[in-house]
């Protein structure tokens, strides 16, 4: 049933390609926290964004992540978008989570006070000072868990792009199972993989927030 | 003669159909200390929150040392003002909040200097030592390290107080400030305003319902009634001897409500 031996010799194998699900986690987590983040503050600083940007937003939100990579990687070509599958999935996965994580912002935007945004009026701060220096520091922390969330949600969906083909844990155990008919050790050892790495994410953000509250929490 | 600090000319503000201000006409000299008194509604935030660029006018002009504030001159025609000339003739004001309205996440100094450097492009050495005159002023610089919820709401309000000054505006608006606060607090942020209208230069509006306040600091008392002004005087005169049978009705209630 379980061969240890077996089990060690692919591991070298399956650690290259959790560096990439890591890689693909990170990048595409940081486009959506960046990407996110603008979206929200595009709303805020020019309301005529406000209707095309839930438009987008709408339409990420309600259609299926494997479809959008596949939408990008496949169809992208015919509208002159020709990417490599890691580029074309990282991107999917950072715009579905722009998405989510855009609105996240939007309510922590809304929970600051309208008095913050007058007083700084009155103290003539322009209008991008007062969202970078007054409305961000206060936005941000209250939504910090939310977002932590989304982190090792997306972080769960990078299986999804074995389905173009790149070189991430699922695909890696996918082919070490088909070439040696051996499926117990990769998928149990990818399984392991995400749970100890979801334990430890969800481990940190707790730790993240406790140190916000404790910073800002005031 | 010299020119008004401050005019509102005809000025009207509506909400939807409700009418807040009525073709309102105030003038009000340099270094004056005006004191706003009515009833609730009566449209005495919306007076400061216009003057502060807070609120859109929906029709007349208010003046600040004569230049239009939401309008600028050019070609000889009035015309809707840009953002640059807002920003400068609204740098001539500066307000103080009934709800303090402190950055939670800046000390008390860093809520003093932010303005000053990001605005006025001081450099930090500069915009501290300023700050620090300001918060020693309001007896607040041993509290400088402080975050606004460490503080009580006098103090929150004394540090608002010199977060405006900092920008060394020619005219301070106060809208209740005193409003928020526990009574024997109130006392504190009076005292802090007293000392401010000792400076002849600074023109002062204020909101209070501290008429007693208002009676002893104010050059003019102005009373407002549904969106006008029904009466307006010399305080002495204005609180003993009131004409209007509004002002009358106004100041019995709040002198029956202690
Ligand atoms: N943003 C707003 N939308 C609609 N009505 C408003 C708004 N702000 C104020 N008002 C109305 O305008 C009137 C005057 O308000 P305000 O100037 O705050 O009065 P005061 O400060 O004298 O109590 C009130 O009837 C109030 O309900
Ligand atoms: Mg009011």
């Amino acid at each position: 049933m379980w061969d240890w031996g077996f089990a060690l010799e692919i591991l070298p194998t399956l650690a290259k390609a959790a560096i990439v699900t890591v890689q693909v986690t990170l990048l595409g987590f940081l486009i959506a926290l960046s990407l996110g983040l603008a979206l929200a503050a595009a709303r805020i600083m020019q309301p005529w964004t406000a209707v095309p940007i839930s438009l987008a937003v709408e339409l990420i939100r309600s259609t299926p992540l494997l479809i959008q990579i596949f939408f990008l990687y496949f169809v992208g070509p015919s509208f002159g978008l020709t990417l490599d599958a890691m580029t074309a999935g990282i991107l999917a996965i950072g715009l579905h989570y722009a998405a989510y994580c855009s609105e996240v912002y939007r309510a922590g935007f809304e929970s600051v006070p309208r008095g913050q945004w007058e007083a700084s009026v009155a103290l003539n701060l322009g209008r991008w000072t007062t969202l970078r220096d007054i409305i961000i520091p206060q936005a941000i922390p209250p939504v910090v868990p939310a977002l932590g969330n989304y982190l090792v949600a997306l972080f769960k969906e990078t299986p999804l792009l074995s389905a173009i083909a790149v070189m991430e844990l699922m695909q890696s155990a996918k082919i070490i199972g088909s070439q040696t008919f051996r499926y117990n050790e990769p998928i149990t050892l990818v399984g392991l993989f995400f749970l100890v790495m979801s334990l430890a994410s969800a481990w940190a953000i707790r730790r993240v927030e406790a140190g916000i509250n404790r910073r800002y929490r005031r | 003669m010299t020119e008004p600090m401050v005019s509102f000319e005809n000025v009207t503000k509506r909400y939807g159909t409700l009418t807040v201000l009525d073709n309102l006409n105030l003038t009000i000299g340099r270094g004056e200390k005006v004191a706003i008194i009515g009833p609730s509604g009566s449209g005495k935030t919306t007076v400061l929150r216009m003057l502060m660029t807070l609120e859109t006018i929906d029709g007349g002009v208010i003046r600040v040392e004569g230049e239009p504030l939401t309008h600028m001159e050019r070609g000889g025609k009035l015309v809707p003002a840009d953002q640059a000339h807002i920003r400068k003739v609204r740098a001539k004001i500066g307000m103080v909040f009934q709800s303090f309205n402190l950055f939670p996440h800046m000390t008390a100094l860093q809520n003093c200097i932010e303005a000053p450097m990001k605005v006025l492009g001081l450099s930090r050495e500069k915009a501290e030592a300023r700050a620090m005159d300001l918060l020693d002023m309001v007896g607040m610089a041993n509290r400088r390290d402080y975050y606004p919820s460490q503080l009580s709401g006098g103090q929150q309000q004394r540090v608002a107080i010199a977060r405006a000054l900092a920008m060394r505006p020619k005219v301070m608006l106060f809208d209740e400030v005193t409003s928020a606060l526990d009574p024997e607090l109130v006392g504190e942020v009076l005292q802090v305003i007293r000392k401010l209208g000792a400076e002849h230069d600074l023109t002062m509006l204020m909101v209070t319902h501290q008429m007693g306040f208002a009676k002893e600091f104010a050059d003019r008392v102005c009373f407002f009634h549904s969106g006008r002004i029904c009466e307006e005087g010399e305080p002495q005169a204005f609180f003993t001897n009131p004409q209007n049978e509004r002002s009358r009705q106004f100041l019995r209630a709040v002198l029956e409500a202690g």
